[in-house]
């Protein structure tokens, strides 16, 4: 039914389960509820296809399927961390599972974080860092009254992951998040990770999204919130790959101070139906972001990314650049939005999108723009879509390079600027050929994991 | 000389966008020969170099042609390259990203593989790779860059001689090879040309220009006009054209058409 609205059945439920729901959730939580609820009422009802912002995409018919929410807090089976071998050759990360929406580190990740590194549940640190919850929980998601799918996160979610950096601390081994449902039935995870980097502090961190079970239909609804404090730094990189009745609905907000620097690579390699919502805030001067995303689309996966950068200060800087693969009847959107304030003079903003269309059915729709409230500023972007160079293309068959892998190389050629943002050797190299692989359809996927989900090809 | 033919293109017909540009050639090569394929502006030159090729702009409308005795027009551009055609573009093109070592790579195994035989080893390719470097001259710090980005012109047409040295064609097409270089790189050109000229190989040189055929001499010289080739003769029918141009051909051309 055509006037269905899938916002109402999670008020309701909510409703119904409000004290199940905050019995078993942080108070730092909790609170944060009663404004998500407001936010959600005033909304009516979840982005639908052609509202602002979401030209493409249908976020209402995401959340429309009845999907099971683990309110009880039933623990997953315990084999899937055992099952996952989802490592990086050549580094050990230090790596943590969310099964659902359940983070469980196990003894050996505690054992192995160094000193003033915590990675723990949003539950644990309730009890035992409560302040960094209180200064910075919910923060930046509850500015973004209009990001729906954010204010659900918060009214839905139980738990999360917190991960801090003590001051002056260079967490060296990069850390690794593995999102992965398994579940039988059509789940949703609302899941949550706050991450605060305090002054001059550093860290890398890797989230890749996973689902087990091909036949199943999941929805991740996921919010990240990301404090920056004064010259400190993360690099951020989130691979997901997933398969066609995989929903993902995520928002990333990222707060910098003073000369801090965040590099962010998104990269959608595979999924059904993907919204990622980013929003960086560059509020003191001299901060830094450089937003890199990639996607490789397929049959009908739909691909979705719209980012927000807004300079608030002086003499910060930010560059994005997207990059799209389509073929067959994927789809993809790119939406990215500019603000520069009054006061952030010297700023320097860039923001590039472009896309290969690899197939006569695929789409592209891509919206770059810019609002700009103050002079002495060097700001620009440029949008694409296109096919393969059919130049480059013969010149390469006429050496003898069969046409699929002229393709393919033409193609990874395209990515090679946005892995180029990866400045972490081992996961430059796993990326690249994790886009290799993608565009040939080697069904070893992302790696020896049996989680590994079946990898159709983009060159045939 | 052998008797066998290498090429042998039978009123060969092609069009671009509907409207025919090749109005039947026919050409005979022989291993062992160089031959001269020159004619004015828009007659069809580098229409014969791409249909041969495999070029997918270009509609074959009519003919045949036969690369030892191999049906040529069906085969993919890449085995026309397999079974021994190389074509050296008169505008090289730029691949930002791919990298002149893994773009050689990709080549060489891909022959490779078709003549069933195993890709070379790491040490093996860089070995060739410097081999084949040296009768051009290109420089080293070329290979790690992306093919032919940056390159001067010189430097493309260099690195295409080069990339003939590598696949060691049967019948190379040059096309305006001459176009773009001052006379030291011609000179390096036209000697990488000569070092590879051998019994079994044969060359076409497409020019407009009697420069060229200074430095690589050619045993016959053919004159395409509206998409024929009007007039063969041999090296000296080049001096002929330097020095009386094209007009008296296409006058007589002309005239016969009327």
């Amino acid at each position: 039914m055509s006037s269905s609205n899938a916002l109402d059945q999670y008020i309701e439920l909510y409703e119904a389960q409000r004290e199940a729901i905050d019995a078993r959730a942080p108070e730092a939580l909790n609170r944060l509820r009663p404004a998500a609820l407001e936010a959600l009422r005033a909304a009516g009802h979840l982005p639908r296809k052609g509202d602002e912002g979401y030209a493409r995409t249908d976020v209402d018919a995401m959340f429309a399927p009845d999907y099971g929410i683990n309110i009880m807090r039933v623990p997953s089976p315990v084999d899937v961390a055992a099952s996952l071998r989802c490592d990086v050759p050549n580094i050990s990360t230090l790596m943590g599972v969310v099964a659902g929406d359940e983070f469980r580190p196990t003894a050996s990740l505690l054992r192995n974080l160094p000193a003033g590194v915590t990675l723990c549940t949003l539950s644990q640190a309730q009890r035992e860092m409560p302040r960094v919850l209180d200064r910075y929980l919910g923060r930046l998601s509850a500015a973004a009254a209009t990001d729906t799918a954010a204010q659900l996160n918060t009214l839905l979610a139980q738990d999360g992951v917190l991960l801090h950096v003590a001051a002056g601390v260079e967490c060296e081994k990069p850390l690794q998040l593995v999102n992965i449902f398994n579940a039988g039935v059509p789940s949703l995870a609302p899941r949550r990770v706050l991450v605060v980097v305090e002054a001059g502090a550093s860290a890398r961190l890797l989230v890749c999204d996973h689902s087990q079970r091909p036949d199943v239909d999941y929805l991740s609804d996921a919010v990240t919130e990301i404090f920056l404090e004064d010259g400190a730094r993360l690099d951020y990189y989130n691979l997901e790959e997933s398969t066609p009745r995989t929903r993902r609905a995520a928002a990333l907000f990222a707060s910098l101070g003073s000369h801090a620097r965040i590099s962010i690579n998104a990269t959608t390699l595979q999924g059904g139906t993907t919204r990622n919502n980013c929003t960086i805030d560059l509020n003191a001067p001299g901060a830094e972001a450089s937003v890199a995303g990639m996607v490789t689309g397929s049959d009908a996966q739909h691909t979705d990314n719209y980012t927000l950068v807004r300079h608030h200060a002086p003499r910060c800087n930010s560059t994005q650049l997207f990059k799209y693969i389509l073929d067959d009847d994927a789809s993809g959107a790119f939406e990215g939005l500019i603000q520069v304030d009054h006061g952030a003079a010297f700023t320097e903003a860039f923001q590039t999108n472009r896309n290969l269309l690899a197939s006569d059915r695929a789409t592209m729709h891509t919206q770059p723009q810019l609002e700009i409230y103050c002079d002495e500023v060097k700001c620009g972007h440029g949008a694409t879509t296109g096919q393969l160079d059919a130049r480059a293309l013969f010149y390469m068959r006429s050496r003898g390079i069969p046409e699929a892998e002229a393709r393919k190389m033409l193609m990874e050629a395209f990515m090679a600027d946005v892995i180029d943002t990866i400045t972490l050797p081992s996961l430059h190299e796993r990326l690249r050929m994790l886009v290799e692989r993608r565009l040939s359809g080697d069904r070893r996927g992302c790696g020896d994991c049996s989680a590994s989900c079946p990898t159709p090809a983009i060159v045939k | 000389m052998q008797d066998e033919l290498l090429l042998k293109v039978n009123d060969l017909r092609a069009a671009i966008d509907g409207k025919e540009i090749l109005k039947g050639i026919n050409l005979e090569i022989r291993p062992g020969e160089v031959h001269a394929i020159m004619g004015p502006n828009g007659s069809g030159k580098s229409t014969l170099s791409g249909v041969l090729a495999g070029d997918p702009r270009f509609t074959v409308t009519g003919g045949s042609a036969t690369l030892h005795g191999v049906d040529l027009l069906a085969l993919s551009p890449e085995n026309r390259s397999h079974e021994g055609l190389f074509l050296s573009f008169q505008y090289p093109v730029e691949i930002p990203g791919v990298s002149m070592v893994n773009f050689m790579r990709a080549a060489v195994n891909a022959k490779r593989a078709y003549l069933h035989q195993e890709p070379l080893s790491a040490s093996e390719f860089l070995k060739l790779m410097r081999q084949k470097r040296a009768i051009v001259e290109l420089d080293n710090k070329l290979a790690s860059r992306s093919v032919n980005e940056g390159f001067s012109g010189g430097e493309k047409k260099r690195n295409e001689i080069f990339q003939m040295a590598v696949l060691e064609p049967r019948l190379s097409i040059l096309d305006e090879t001459d176009s773009g270089l001052d006379i030291d790189a011609l000179r390096i050109v036209a000697g990488g040309v000569n070092k590879l000229k051998t019994e079994h190989n044969a060359t076409i040189v497409i020019t407009h220009y009697q420069r060229l055929l200074d430095y690589i001499r050619p045993d016959f010289v053919h004159i395409l006009y509206k998409g024929r080739i009007v007039y063969s003769g041999g090296p000296e029918l080049a001096l002929e054209l330097e020095e009386k141009g094209y007009d008296w051909i296409k006058q007589q051309v002309d005239n016969e058409q009327q």
